[in-house]
């Protein structure tokens, strides 16, 4: 009974040590984001006090005065004026009046800035579009998530039959469509024989009689682009569901259940599906942290007023705290999706995390 | 006569393979097993050997109902199980098990011993009080050398050793109290140090728990360590049959003799000449007409061209399947 505790013990100091080790990893990966961020931004081509305002009849005064009320007339940093065009500039300043240490001090204040374009501090104008995104990719990859793998296990479980090259056929091609292009044709189709909205979120100047009524609108907004976004993965979590299953399938602790007596459903869900999930897992987790951005194609198809469609406007207008923002945001979700998958990994699969 | 714990019977297991051609319609078929017959008493040990191709894991995998058989009988304790519904074999393996050949596979890596021993029991329906489960799987664990039971209950297979796994799976084998336990080539992957204890412990169930075995193996030395008596199979058919110490010590098949001629003797002065066979395993496809060993036999005659060769008993309980045989041995005389 002591020598049980024991190997626990060492086991929980094994897991700590593990868990410890990769959020100190994430943290330093945003540590590096933060800093990429900002020079990337200031290297690109552009001006913000140009590209802001499309008038050529900005006079340079009225520039200038831009320039000053955004702080973009400090040094980048010391020894650099600017990036783009590069000057090289005194390096002598005091650090804490550039616009690098300006920035960074922001940050640990947690402040984000103020968009130049919106005049909006940048967490609120994120935080609205963010929560569009997420809706928009709830619903997708609740519907991809389910559908892909109940059609990889069917497809695994009647593996090499026509029921098989059918749903692989369907995955395959689903896969390889391009995302705006399908969503271009849903659009047609949709709006066409549907009679669905063609972009946004909601019907412009409507006054709902109820919140009933206010939902049946989103839906019917959501509907196209979801199901846009279910299309796009459903292929991907089919595929990879099927392959891992397959494989499963042909393991020897598969034969040796079924001498045991097992049914057919029990391997399944007993010793095929857990040892199956393994991979979808970490799909599942990556997929997710990248899918914040990767939406841009089908907010833009569809004027979804999500993130991605706030990151091409950004860009466009060299938007830098808007664009800092919005990049921090994904960076950091992507690393936070990673570290779940590799906990989650750690948590499903006995064999990882423990040396 | 009573009847055995397991009585085969004309078993025959026929891989139909895809023809090549888009319009071809011979079917071809592979014949893994063709024509097995041999009886297993209770607490008996009955060794499979043959090279690698030659049918007997697939043999082992019909008795288990794992793969439906194309023709013939398996009887098993008096009931058919061929073409038998799932019920019928539902019943049979509670008392039929199975130990694999790789204990680095055949263990789901995501369960602990303990949810592996335990499992047969859940499946069947038995032991359902939490105390009497728990006895079980440590009488199980205990009998298969995992000792002190408990301490091995909460591993996971990735923490243990090849023999230890091996255990484990003959662990979730015994938990059952099964009459007759099928071991697939159970030492051919672990290491040489621990087959002699693996072995040992497969014999002392056998006589402890009454235990009949069907120990197939490639390999000749490990034989005798175990097994009762020997079936030598040679391309899906057994050639020759009879109790260990006969085959071992008068091989009558040419075969036979050609696989004992190379078993490593430790006594240098017991050497023997050793047959090699000349040519490859004829393809299953296309079987040799006539005798099956008959294009790789150092004695064939042209009359084993034509003539397909039955068991025929040349002694108590020793059977070879060979036209030469009686010829053969009178020379030798």
């Amino acid at each position: 009974m002591i020598l049980c505790i024991r190997v626990d013990e060492s086991q929980l100091v094994h897991r700590s040590v593990y868990l410890a080790n990769k959020i100190a990893w994430a943290a330093f990966t945003i540590l590096f984001v933060i800093v990429l961020n900002f020079f990337l931004f200031r290297i690109l081509p552009g001006d913000p006090a140009r590209a802001g305002v499309r008038d050529p009849r900005l006079t340079a005064e009225a520039q200038a005065a831009i320039r000053t009320r955004f702080g973009l007339d400090k040094p980048v940093i010391n020894c650099f004026t600017s990036l783009n065009p590069l000057e090289p500039g005194d390096c002598a300043v005091n650090p804490l009046d550039t616009q690098f240490f300006i920035y960074a001090g922001n940050l640990l204040r947690g402040e984000f800035g103020i968009s130049y374009h919106t005049n909006r501090p940048v967490v609120e104008v994120l935080g609205e579009r963010l929560w569009n995104t997420l809706l928009l990719i709830g619903a997708g990859q609740i519907l991809a998530i389910v559908l892909g793998m109940a059609l990889g296990i069917l497809a695994a479980w009647k593996a090499r039959t026509p029921v098989d090259y059918g749903a692989l056929g369907f995955s395959l091609l689903a896969w390889s469509l391009p995302t705006f292009w399908l969503g271009i044709i849903l659009l047609f189709w949709g709006s066409t024989y549907l009679g669905l909205p063609v972009g946004g979120k909601s019907t412009p100047g409507i006054n709902y009689a109820n919140t009933w009524e206010e939902l049946v609108d989103l839906a019917r907004h959501l509907f196209l682009p979801s199901l846009t976004y279910t299309i796009v993965f459903l292929g991907e979590y089919m595929l990879i569901m099927r392959s891992s299953l397959v494989d499963v399938l042909a393991e020897d602790y598969i034969l040796t259940a079924k001498a045991k007596g097992l049914n057919h459903f029990q391997i399944l869900k007993d010793h095929a599906l857990k040892n199956a999930m393994l991979p979808m897992v970490t799909i599942i987790a990556l997929n997710l942290g990248f899918t914040v951005a990767g939406a841009v194609q089908i907010e833009s198809v569809f004027s979804w007023p999500g993130l991605g469609g706030a990151i091409y406007e950004a860009v466009n207008r060299r938007d830098y705290p808007m664009l800092q923002g919005a990049f921090l945001l994904l960076a950091v979700s992507v690393i936070v999706a990673n570290l779940i998958a590799e906990l989650l990994y750690g948590y499903l699969d006995p064999r990882v995390g423990v040396e | 006569m009573p009847e055995p714990l397991l009585r085969v019977r004309g078993v025959r297991k026929l891989f139909p393979i895809k023809a090549a051609g888009w319009r071809t319609h011979a079917q071809r078929v592979v014949h893994a097993v063709d024509d097995v017959n041999f009886d297993l008493g209770a607490g008996e040990a009955l060794a499979l050997v043959g090279e690698s191709g030659c049918g007997k894991s697939t043999l082992a995998l019909t008795l288990l109902g794992l793969e439906p058989l194309t023709a013939g009988s398996i009887r098993f304790e008096g009931q058919e199980l061929a073409g038998a519904p799932p019920e019928v074999w539902r019943l049979a393996r509670r008392h039929i098990q199975m130990i694999f050949q790789d204990p680095y596979e055949s263990l789901n890596p995501l369960m602990t011993v303990g949810e592996i021993v335990a499992e047969p029991l859940q499946v069947h329906k038995l032991a359902t009080a939490t105390e009497e489960r728990r006895r079980r799987i440590m009488a199980a664990l205990d009998d298969a050398g995992l000792k002190p039971a408990q301490h091995f209950m909460r591993r996971f297979p990735h923490e243990l050793s090849g023999g230890q796994r091996q255990r484990v799976a003959i662990a979730a084998a015994l938990v059952l109290e099964p009459r007759l336990l099928v071991a697939d080539e159970p030492v051919s992957m672990l290491d040489v140090s621990i087959r002699a204890e693996i072995l040992n412990l497969l014999a002392d169930l056998k006589v402890r728990r009454q235990i009949a075995v069907l120990f197939i193996t490639h390999d000749l030395g490990t034989v005798s360590a175990i097994a009762d008596r020997i079936a030598v199979m040679y391309l899906g058919r057994i050639v020759e049959i009879g109790a260990v110490n006969d085959v071992l010590t008068t091989p009558q098949h040419p075969y036979t003799q050609a696989l004992l001629s190379v078993v490593p003797a430790p006594n240098p002065r017991l050497r023997r000449q050793h047959i090699i066979l000349q040519g490859e395993t004829p393809d299953p496809v296309n079987l040799p007409a006539g005798c099956r060993f008959h294009p790789r036999c150092p004695v064939a005659i042209a009359r084993c061209h034509q003539v397909d060769p039955v068991l025929q008993a040349v002694g108590a309980g020793h059977a070879v399947a060979c036209i030469r045989t009686t010829e053969l041995r009178t020379n030798t005389l």
